[in-house]
């Protein structure tokens, strides 16, 4: 919960609502998906991480 | 009385986690995990390096009043999502893939610090105490702060943080302003690193190899870069050409129109180094040194101060710093001991410190904050010899003259001493605490470390820790590169021509050519990566240079770090130990404690050689 209030914090502050809406749908979704997954191994991308 | 106020700085989860103590304001510890879990650029959260910083000053991590984190996961995330939102629908693949990691862990990072915290202490307060430094805010921090200056510019470029990829701030006192900034994707950090890339090393590891190649090539691709890669501007600002780059959407650094301008394809990494691959060396390493002139010339210009700080990965660059210090503009330049990301731990306390409690700040102007980088562990002289001897050392134990001069005559003898004295070095380079040493005049010096010691067919020649008041002697430089930071050249009564001959040679063959009388440090070009040595910063290995200076005339020695290719550099005298009995090093010296390879049990010789994954 505190961290949807920090991310809505950072949303105004910066003044990316759009953001929002793509974050909830991932938070859904493919939250759902990497929760079930186990564990989430990422390759390494320089400019990712 | 007030308490004093404790400051934890954290950097990790990226690559080179480490952590750093202040307590008032004054560093004191800092040390990269890597030396402790002994796996080379470990980012996992640094445990090991927290509980060392921690036990110097005798403190639980409930004492901490604040853990400052070096970068901002929100921002960051929010340049990923415009980024792929740019490209889209070009970049799904990398999308993919980086979503999982991000919606599991990194975003969650404020929560997961606070565990990982938790977990070393559970009176550890939590969420009330942790701040976040931006990326490039905390390289700044870590440049200006502990540098001798009461005034500076400070430059900071690197691969990329959060949007920054180079930054110019104006520092006074204990104020740290911003002026102005490049953003992702535009960034010299990953247009070098593209380079990297292209002629075959690891990126994020392998810049320091295409600096070290580029004295074979020539900057024949110079103005083809400049032309059609990076828009570069009088000011030093510039705009790369996202055309030839793979890296906003791809899971490589550069792509096929890269290729197809330079004419040749990515070299893998096994294949031969060409001079092909020298030339692509040289002309990225010139673009780099034009784009850093040509930036803290405007600056200079600009602003007015003759002090400039410089930190980011760009920073570790040693031969664009010695071109920016013989430009003249300013007069004076400090370059942070660690400047790449394990830096960002002392920068984002520092910042939390100066800039978010608004504490004063000490300048000394002649001595730095960082103190010589001897920020990591030391071990007293009784813990040195039980713990050789737990390891079935065989050692003398030395009073200090004997120990110096001793170690002074293996070096005379052309012996590969290591040398293990003093807290370790926070930072990439070895500075003579711990440090593989050797005779610089001997011309078979570089060709013994490379094979037998460091097990590496290198094109890179080693350092040379000259005296700080013969410097100006042996190199042309008269100033203080205490860090090992600043290449000059060997002064021009030293060189020795190469013959036609000679020139031909490739490679390696080139460099065991004996360019100068002080060949084991002299690059193809006659440059040289020099470490001052001064008294007041560590006495005893200035008295072991000035010892060796005694017996033969010269006061260059050989400082290559305590490792092999690969491994990390040692940390605790059973590391040193380890090293020791894994290579042909001759002699060593931990502490007071000497030790000679013969005297040893043979039984301890380890095979050290495929120990470590190579870098």
């Amino acid at each position: 919960m505190s961290f949807l209030l920090e991310f809505w914090r950072f949303l105004r502050v910066r003044k990316k609502y759009w953001l929002a809406p793509i974050l909830i749908v991932f938070l859904l979704f493919g939250g759902l998906i990497v929760l079930t997954q186990g564990s989430a191994v990422a390759p390494f991308i320089y400019t990712v991480f | 009385m007030n308490q004093p106020t404790r400051i934890l700085g954290l950097s990790a989860y990226y690559h080179d986690s480490a952590a750093a103590l202040l307590v008032d304001g004054e560093i004191v510890a800092a040390a990269q995990e890597e030396r402790f879990t002994r796996r080379k650029h470990d980012p996992g959260f640094p445990v090991e390096a927290i509980s060392y910083c921690l036990g110097e000053a005798g403190l639980r991590l409930s004492d901490i009043d604040h853990v400052a984190f070096y970068d901002k996961p929100f921002l960051k995330f929010e340049r990923l999502m415009e980024t792929y939102a740019a490209f889209a629908p070009r970049g799904f693949r990398s999308f993919s893939m980086a979503m999982p990691i991000w919606l599991k862990e990194k975003l969650f990072q404020k929560k997961l610090l606070r565990d990982e915290l938790t977990e070393l202490d559970e009176e550890f307060a939590g969420d009330s105490k942790l701040l976040f430094a931006e990326h490039h805010q905390s390289h700044a921090a870590s440049a200006f702060f502990p540098s001798p200056f009461e005034e500076a510019v400070v430059v900071t470029a690197d691969g990329v943080g959060e949007w920054a990829t180079t930054s110019v701030a104006i520092g006074r006192g204990n104020t740290l302003e911003t002026v102005k900034e490049i953003h992702f994707p535009h960034s010299l950090g990953l247009l070098y690193s593209a380079a990297t890339y292209y002629t075959g090393f690891k990126v994020n590891s392998g810049e320091y190899k295409v600096m070290g190649l580029a004295p074979y090539g020539e900057p024949r691709f110079k103005d083809l870069m400049l032309d059609k890669l990076i828009d570069l501007k009088d000011d030093g600002s510039f705009r790369l050409d996202l055309d030839y780059f793979d890296y906003c959407t791809g899971l490589t650094m550069t792509n096929d129109r890269f290729s197809d301008l330079f004419g040749e394809p990515v070299r893998g990494e096994e294949e031969l180094l060409t001079p092909f691959h020298m030339d692509v060396a040289a002309s990225v390493q010139a673009v780099t040194e034009e784009v850093m002139l040509r930036l803290t010339r405007a600056l200079a210009d600009e602003t007015g101060i003759w002090n400039l700080c410089l930190a980011g990965g760009v920073a570790l660059n040693c031969v664009a710093n010695g071109k920016i210090l013989r430009d003249g503009r300013y007069d004076r330049i400090w370059v942070q001991p660690a400047a790449g990301d394990a830096g960002g731990s002392v920068g984002a306390a520092l910042a939390a410190y100066h800039q978010h409690l608004e504490q004063p700040r000490q300048v000394n102007g002649a001595l730095d904050a960082m103190r010589g980088s001897y920020l990591g562990p030391g071990y007293a002289d009784d813990e040195i010899e039980r713990r050789l001897t737990a390891a079935g050392a065989k050692f003398t134990v030395l009073d200090e003259d004997a120990l110096i001069s001793e170690t002074a005559g293996a070096l005379a003898d052309e012996l590969a001493v290591g040398w293990f004295q003093g807290r370790m070095e926070f930072g990439p380079r070895a500075l003579g605490n711990r440090s593989i040493l050797g005779d610089a005049r001997s011309p078979v010096m570089q060709k013994t470390l490379n094979l037998r010691v460091k097990y590496r067919e290198s094109f890179r020649p080693f350092a040379p820790s000259v005296l700080r008041e013969d410097v100006a002697d042996w190199f042309e430089i008269d100033d203080d590169s205490p860090y090992m930071l600043m290449v000059a050249d060997v002064r021009e009564n030293l060189r020795r021509e190469m013959t036609a001959e000679e020139q031909a040679l490739f490679g390696i063959e080139k460099l065991n050519v004996a360019r100068s009388d002080i060949p084991a440090v002299t690059h193809v070009d006659y440059s040289a990566r020099i470490q001052t040595v001064h008294q007041e910063i560590n006495p005893r290995y200035h008295a072991l240079i000035s010892a060796f200076k005694e017996r033969t005339g010269c006061p260059v020695v050989v400082n290559t770090s305590f490792n092999v290719r690969g491994e990390p550099i040692v940390c605790t005298p059973e590391d040193a130990f380890r090293c020791f009995m894994g290579t042909d090093i001759e002699v060593l010296v931990v502490g007071n404690c000497f030790l000679r390879k013969e005297d040893q049990n043979p039984e301890l010789n380890l095979d050290y050689k495929d120990a470590f994954e190579l870098d």
